[in-house]
């Protein structure tokens, strides 16, 4: 029982992470109806601002670690607008897979930008969070672990009250139902656009903060295992929807830690993206999408 | 530089010199190693050259980077055989690296040295494939002897890499040892490179109790298994083998790898003549660094060579392969290098063991 509540714990905090990244997908999908694969690497980027900025503050603080995830999620948001500009906004009404195509270059343009400013060889993360680790009723708890789930949910909530209470969310979402109808209403698309990509590249960074917490050894290309399983995520709760990102987050982190606390460990990403395929066979749309046919 | 020490020698392959071809995974994941293998080599090549080089002729080393990724050596050999024209090949660390090469070369007659790859399989792929290390059979049963007797384990979890050659065949020849002295190994967990959390895997083996942790692994890896270990409550030993050396296994793990042992092939703390001089040269070549096993491997396997393409009087791929199947108790850094009929190296295999921030020699076992 202590082994499963344990494991529990474990496949939570990495799914709180896959959850973060995942919203950031399903936010742009939303918004713009095609999956922003530069994601990941804003990701990565978020990490390596947290790492240099962690040099900055001293060590195991309190204000001196929030204000590194301050710092690489403002970091991560301007560099995710920048994307935006330069990169998706000059094919706003080009075909959709022209735009996957450049999201597929802008992915391999950082990583291997960072490769060249970084260096391939991965680095230490600071800690830059006081760690401590405690046992309740023989479960191990750190607090990095807490730290992560706590600083998910909050954003996961700070998220939907923007989209839903806010004069921009609402933006948001008439742009998402349909962008002719907004612009003529008077809301300013590429305005509402670049804000999500903000909004979504700063969820990023601090996904990046947290991920190099827990597992403190980062490269340029640690973006790309996350960013596949947050985008699996993300189908698998529904894309486009947010609670269904943060769902399917869990969902896919709590499966795969399962797995790989079972004796088919050589098999845990197997199984954990057969049981995705199984459970969309079963709703298409994923756990919380709804499904709507398009006309023709 | 090196490029055009490249370029001049496809117009003329012989004339100039000799040229030898090295593989290292110079950046990336595994990159402590391929930059200790090469800070090795190089300073064997400087020094034959400064010696006079090789039958007369001056040494050129043309290193190709493998970025620590599957997929690129096989590339580089072939690139580095038919436009640079090299004689031999050395190279790579890891075995699964050395594996992609090998064909690369044996099918081009090109004798390959692998410096410090362990798997056995390496030398398996053909007559022209040697390495100057000891084996897995080897490292794994010094590894389950010392669990069993030095640290008196009487239950071991093993926790290995399934997308490693090396990883996959140290855990067997480590269990194989084990399980045959009465030892008893409850639980087994699988990784792969590349991942980043293990503690389902630790959760799993923290339940079934043992008394040591084999991690037989790369040092990325293995570092953050041993944080995510002490952070679960783990306060078992973990073990390792020669995949663990490296300063990154320290930085990246910090007090976490304390107590941890690990083999290798050579400690610069074993006071003997020629390790005192190697480790005195490597110091005045590279700003002091001291040089771990990868670097001494790396040193020995240029000086292996070399000393082959002397005796064959000839820089012919079959000729070389001749004299380095007949390498015979040619002292190194490393120990005395005697070829066997498989084409691999009897050597002894030291433990180091983590203290205070530092690497600590235990002792050495002999084949």
């Amino acid at each position: 029982m202590n082994e499963f509540l344990q494991q529990l714990l474990n496949g939570l905090s990495l799914g709180a992470i896959y959850a973060l990244i995942a919203l950031g997908y399903t936010m742009v999908y939303g918004v713009l109806r095609f999956i922003n694969f530069a994601h990941a690497d804003v990701f990565m980027v978020g990490s390596f601002i947290g790492y240099y900025a962690g040099r900055l503050v001293p060590e195991g603080t309190l204000w001196g670690g929030l204000a590194v995830l301050c710092i690489a999620m403002i970091g991560c948001a301007l560099l995710g607008m920048l994307i935006e500009r330069l990169a998706y906004r000059p094919l706003r009404n080009a075909p959709t897979l022209n735009v996957l195509i450049t999201a597929i270059g802008v992915s391999l343009l950082l990583e291997y930008t960072g490769q060249v400013f970084f260096g391939a060889a991965p680095r230490t993360f600071p800690a830059i969070f006081p760690m401590q680790t405690f046992t309740v009723g023989g479960l191990i708890l750190s607090t990095n672990q807490i730290f992560v789930i706590v600083v998910s949910a909050l954003l996961v909530v700070a998220l939907q009250f923007i989209v839903h209470r806010t004069k921009i969310g609402t933006a948001m979402r008439a742009v998402s139902l349909n962008p002719k109808a907004a612009a003529l209403m008077g809301v300013n698309n590429n305005v509402v656009i670049s804000f999500t990509f903000g909004l979504g590249s700063a969820l990023a960074g601090a996904g990046g903060i947290l991920y190099a917490l827990n597992y403190p050894s980062i490269d340029p290309l640690m973006g790309v295992m996350p960013g596949l399983k947050a985008f699996t995520a993300a189908i698998l709760g529904g894309i486009g929807n947010i609670p269904g990102a943060a769902l399917g987050g869990l969902l896919l982190g709590t499966v795969e830690t399962f797995v790989a606390g079972s004796e088919w460990s050589t098999y845990k990403d197997a199984i954990a993206f057969t049981i995705l395929i199984i459970i969309l066979l079963f709703r298409p749309a994923g756990l919380l999408g709804r499904l709507t046919t398009e006309k023709v | 530089m090196i490029a055009i020490l490249g370029l001049a020698a496809c117009s003329k392959p012989q004339a100039e010199g000799i040229q030898i071809g090295e593989i290292a995974s110079l950046t990336g994941k595994e990159a402590a190693f391929g930059q200790a293998s090469h800070k090795g080599t190089l300073l064997a090549i400087e020094e034959l050259n400064a010696a006079g080089g090789v039958l007369g002729q001056q040494l050129y080393l043309t290193t190709e980077d493998n970025q620590s990724k599957a997929g690129e050596s096989a590339t580089a050999a072939r690139k580095l055989i038919s436009r640079t024209k090299v004689v031999a090949l050395l190279g790579e660390v890891a075995s699964s690296r050395s594996l992609e090469m090998a064909p690369v070369a044996q099918a081009a007659k090109i004798p390959m040295i692998s410096p410090s790859s362990t798997n056995p399989s390496v030398t398996e792929t053909g007559d022209y494939i040697f390495r100057v290390c000891f084996i897995d059979p080897f490292q794994g049963t010094v590894m389950a002897k010392f669990a069993k007797d030095t640290l008196k384990a009487k239950k071991v979890a093993v926790l290995s890499s399934v997308s490693s050659a090396y990883s996959v065949g140290l855990a067997k020849y480590f269990k194989e040892t084990y399980l045959a002295d009465g030892g008893v190994i409850p639980v087994e967990q699988k990784y792969a490179e590349g991942d980043k959390d293990f503690k389902a895997q630790l959760t799993a083996i923290k339940a079934a109790n043992v008394d040591a942790i084999f991690v037989p692994g790369y040092y990325t890896e293995a570092a953050l298994i041993c944080k995510q270990a002490r952070e679960l409550g783990i306060t078992v030993p973990l073990l390792g083998g020669d995949g663990w050396e490296a300063p990154q296994l320290i930085e990246i793990g910090g007090t976490a790898v304390e107590g941890s042992f690990y083999s290798t092939h050579y400690s610069p703390e074993n006071k003997t003549p020629a390790v005192e001089e190697f480790v005195k040269k490597f110091q005045a070549r590279w700003d002091g660094q001291i040089p771990d096993a990868m670097a001494a491997l790396g040193y020995d396997s240029a000086l292996v060579l070399a000393d082959a393409i002397k005796r064959a009087g000839s820089t012919e791929g079959s000729k070389i392969r001749d004299a380095l199947a007949a390498t015979d108790a040619f002292v190194g850094v490393t120990g005395r290098t005697q070829i066997d009929a498989g084409r691999n190296a009897a050597k002894s295999a030291v433990i180091i063991t983590v203290e205070n921030g530092q690497f600590k020699f235990v002792g050495e076992v002999s084949p």
